[in-house]
């Protein structure tokens, strides 16, 4: 395994692949910017910020700059509503030349103009995209003026693709998100030790919903997901929680941060993802409403639930055991969650990569990952391919750019990002990720595909 | 999704809602697929590159790579020319391609980055070669991105000098699926006319599974072809907006003669194309193809009930729906809001026209469009069906109304790299879907006595 990696040719990314081997200190190159001419799977600032705003169901959410920002993320990330469908709407200024060499300050005006006369939203985001961020067009002023002129949230989003990488965007939004919360006319005196708010969710497939579920049988009150289905009102409402719990870290540790800078918030990271995870989280979550009844009624709830899904999770077990899984997604957390995941179904992990992850969530993957698994980080085509091949993977988890890649070597896939459709959090999650694992897995097809 | 949408209409000059087109550089992307072993490298951010990856590997459904100058705060300031620099150094050293098909950006346009200028300045490997097409996201859509990139084929790459007659013709097929690009080459056989194609993206983004991943599948229009299309004897260009700049560039350079017709979907486009075919070779048509189209007229006689007289709104990129409309009106359906997301006047120009001779009064017909106009239109002047992209699916569940899935993008269905909408044969495959839309929806909705086996 060790030679494959030798013999890559370009010598700035072997640093960013290891090898795992035991009782060996390694570390692996990450949190850089990827080298131009590289054919990366990442994003943007502005993909970053869009991802996480948009799920806020009653906004308007307005692109600022050419067309195609505004195209490519026109109701993509699959959040659902339990109410407003405004998010799912696609709204530009559409810069035109003329706009670039003027300026687009008069447009964008326009726009918030435009919006407000014909659908009267009471809360606008407005997204800065790469050539507004070199033309120079005051996003603060324009919006500013439009929140005076309409007596509405107008709220500006610094976005410049350029200007960072994906992560800066989910800055950028936590940013967008406080100010929207800092709304004295919501705080309440007296909090009540059993609200809290679910941050890094995005409701892929209804996922906020099951967790709400989860509870209200518990007796635990979630005022909102952010941004899984939230509206305005809802986000208002959030600095009345007691705690704040943080699923997608990537994403949402720095909304956090500032909710308990600002707030008296105080978090904590948990993963719904998996059983076991799930159960500690759960658990975690009892702990810190600091309620005995809570507590042992969560106990009692887990129990049932992990009982109610045995059996059939023992029938995907027995026929998904021995596989072997690749994964590659945006974040460390994911990755790790994946990997505990993999491990319950009996399945082994032979290669896990992320866009994004940090080097303490490298460290966790390394210590979690067998001997001889091949760690990435920022990869492209060619090494997954290679890798894929050399470590025997049956199955990829990854995203929109990977499934074809997975197809085309002939193995299974799963969507672990935004299009997802089925919820893949908590019991019914589990068990849903064991049926996905072998609906693709056990698939027929794989049968024709000819070995390459 | 749409209950927003008001039906009464007020003008906007500012807001674009659910937009009908997307940006340039995925149209060159795409053009830049059609070369073989081509990497098409964006100049600008990388989610540019991501966004366009993303949403070409959505609708083939194969992988989709391209490589990117991953711009960052520094290049803003100091200008795009060390990544393009490095970029490219980088693409030859790890992914060998044999051209590299350079697209501009919003980004490196506004800063003002000098294509020439860099490219000129960069070691580029023996035998390898770098194109670029400027594609300000700014400007057009993405069907001039496509129009821009095939233009660069032309400019970058064509021999100046004509060497000696190929007795060739020079086919651009313009911005249409794999499947249609395997289809007008399956006639241009049939006829018995050598050609080069150009783009072109079979087996490319409609590749067989293998087992294995090809960076650089085996379709697309090769190096050594491109340099011997100055030798052609005329260019036909299917498409005014994707195809005409590259054609009057290939006359420019090279004095082959260039020959604009509508992209060849339905019967009467399929006619002309092959008239001018014949026109251009002295071919005669063979019998295969009369055979296809005598099964085409059979196919609209023994259906044309299903569909005669239904209003029909048709919206997408301007070549493709010239076409559409102008099919439409030959099957009797009646053609009234008509919209494209691409600026250009000859759009309306010819649509108007088509719609003047069939006698159609009072459509609405516009370029620069976007959904939420269409959506208002229909609001005040239903229709029975949408024939459009997939982005139509919004309109089509609000107003409970069927859509034909047509253009570019599909998101959500299968089927379009592999089955041709062009050619007789894809005139019938567009028929079949049109009748079959009506038609299952009467058989889900309508009154238990009126429920029939036959139809």
């Amino acid at each position: 395994m060790k030679k494959s990696v030798e013999a890559y040719t370009l010598e700035d990314r072997k640093k960013h692949i290891v090898v795992k081997e035991k009782n060996k200190e390694q570390g692996i190159k990450c949190d850089q910017h990827s080298i131009s001419g590289a054919v990366s799977q990442r994003a943007c600032v502005y993909c970053g910020a869009r991802v996480v705003l948009n799920p806020i169901t009653d906004a308007v959410h307005i692109i600022h700059g050419p067309i195609g920002c505004s195209s490519y993320t026109w109701d993509i990330r699959g959040s659902l509503s339990s109410d407003s469908e405004m998010y799912r709407n696609s709204f530009s200024t559409d810069l035109q030349e003329r706009d670039i060499i003027f300026g687009g300050e008069k447009k964008l005006a326009g726009a918030i103009d435009e919006i407000v006369e014909s659908m009267s939203p009471q809360t606008i985001f407005v997204y800065s995209t790469c050539v507004v961020g070199v033309i120079g067009d005051d996003l603060d002023a324009v919006c500013k003026q439009a929140e005076k002129k309409y007596n509405i949230r107008v709220i500006p989003v610094k976005s410049s693709g350029f200007a960072g990488s994906k992560k800066d965007g989910y800055q950028a939004a936590c940013n967008a998100i406080i100010s929207l919360m800092d709304d004295k006319e919501y705080k309440i005196d007296i909090k009540d030790h059993r609200t809290l708010n679910y941050l890094g969710d995005f409701n892929l497939a209804g996922e906020v919903w099951i967790l709400n579920n989860y509870f209200k049988e518990i007796g635990v009150n979630m005022i909102t997901g952010v941004t899984g289905d939230s509206t305005i009102e809802k986000l208002k409402k959030a600095q009345n929680a007691s705690f704040n719990i943080v699923q997608c870290a990537g994403s949402s540790i720095y909304l956090a941060k500032m909710m308990e800078e600002r707030f008296k918030i105080p978090y904590e990271q948990v993963s719904f993802f998996g059983i076991q995870d799930t159960a500690n989280s759960l658990l975690n979550v009892a702990r810190l409403t600091g309620d005995k009844k809570i507590i042992r009624d969560t106990e009692v709830f887990i129990k049932q639930k992990k009982a109610d899904i045995a059996s059939i999770l023992q029938k995907y077990k027995e026929k998904c055991a021995g596989k072997k899984v690749a994964i590659y997604v945006g974040g460390g957390f994911k990755a790790i969650s994946l990997i505990k995941q993999f491990n319950e179904l009996g399945m082994t992990t032979v290669m896990v990569g992320t866009q994004t992850g940090r080097q303490e969530e490298y460290d966790t993957i390394k210590e979690l990952a067998e001997e001889g698994t091949v760690i990435l980080d920022d990869t492209n085509p060619t090494e997954l391919q290679k890798f894929i091949k050399e470590k025997g993977a049956d199955l990829l988890v990854g995203g929109v750019k990977e499934r074809p890649l997975a197809y085309k070597l002939g193995i299974a896939f799963i969507d672990h990002n935004h299009e997802r459709k089925l919820p893949l959090l908590g019991f019914e999650g589990a068990v849903n990720f064991a049926k996905e694992v072998d609906l693709t897995v056990n698939s027929p097809v794989w049968n024709l595909v000819r070995e390459g | 999704m749409l209950e927003n949408t008001p039906k009464e209409i007020t003008k906007r000059s500012a807001l674009v809602v659910n937009p009908a087109k997307t940006c340039q550089p995925i149209g060159a992307m795409y053009a830049a697929l059609g070369i073989h072993g081509c990497l098409p490298h964006s100049h600008g951010s990388q989610g540019c590159c991501s966004f366009h990856r993303m949403h070409l590997t959505r609708h083939f459904r194969d992988p989709i790579v391209a490589s990117t100058s991953s711009f960052t705060e520094g290049a803003c300031v100091f200008g795009g020319k060390s990544n393009l620099k490095k970029g490219l150094e980088t693409v030859f050293e790890i992914y060998n391609p044999d051209v590299v098909a350079v697209n501009t950006t919003c980004l490196s346009e506004t800063i003002g980055d000098d294509l020439t200028e860099i490219i000129r300045d960069t070691k580029i490997p023996e035998g390898k070669h770098v194109i670029y097409a400027n594609t300000p996201s700014y400007y057009g859509s993405h069907v001039n991105g496509f129009s821009n990139m095939t233009k660069a084929i032309v400019s970058h790459l064509v021999n100046d000098e004509k060497i000696i007659e190929n007795g060739k013709l020079a086919i651009i097929p313009g911005y249409v699926e794999p499947s249609d690009m395997s289809e007008v080459k399956r006639i241009l056989k049939l006829i018995g006319i050598p050609f080069i194609m150009f783009p072109d993206t079979s087996e490319v983004v409609n590749t067989p599974n293998t087992g294995k991943y090809e960076m650089y599948p085996d379709g697309g229009v090769t190096v050594d072809e491109i340099k011997d299309l100055g030798n052609c004897e005329a260019t036909v260009a299917m498409g005014k907006f994707a195809s005409e700049a590259a054609a009057f560039e290939l006359e420019k350079k090279s004095d082959v003669e260039a020959h604009t017709i509508k992209v060849p979907l339905g019967i009467k486009a399929t006619d002309d194309m092959i008239m001018k075919f014949l026109e251009l070779t002295g071919k005669s048509i063979p019998k295969e193809l009369e055979t296809e189209r005598g099964q085409l007229v059979d196919i609209m006689v023994d259906i044309h009930n299903h569909y005669h007289g239904k209003k029909v709104a048709i919206f997408g990129d301007p070549d493709i729906v010239i076409a559409m409309t102008e099919f439409a009106i030959s099957l009797g359906l009646i053609p009234t809001s008509i919209l494209t997301g691409t600026p250009g006047n000859a759009f309306e120009k010819q649509i108007n026209e088509m719609l003047e001779q069939a006698g159609i009064e009072d459509a609405k017909v516009k370029a620069s469009g976007d959904l939420m106009d269409l959506h208002q239109w229909i609001k005040n002047e239903p229709v029975d069906m949408l024939i459009g992209n997939t982005y139509g699916k919004y309109i089509a569940r609000a107003e409970n109304i069927p859509l034909v899935r047509l253009g570019f993008p599909i998101l959500d269905r299968v089927g379009h790299s592999y089955f041709p909408s062009v050619g007789y044969k894809g005139a019938m495959r567009i028929i079949e879907k049109i009748s079959t839309a009506f038609l299952d929806k009467y058989d889900m909705e309508c009154a238990e006595e009126d429920f029939e086996l036959v139809m």
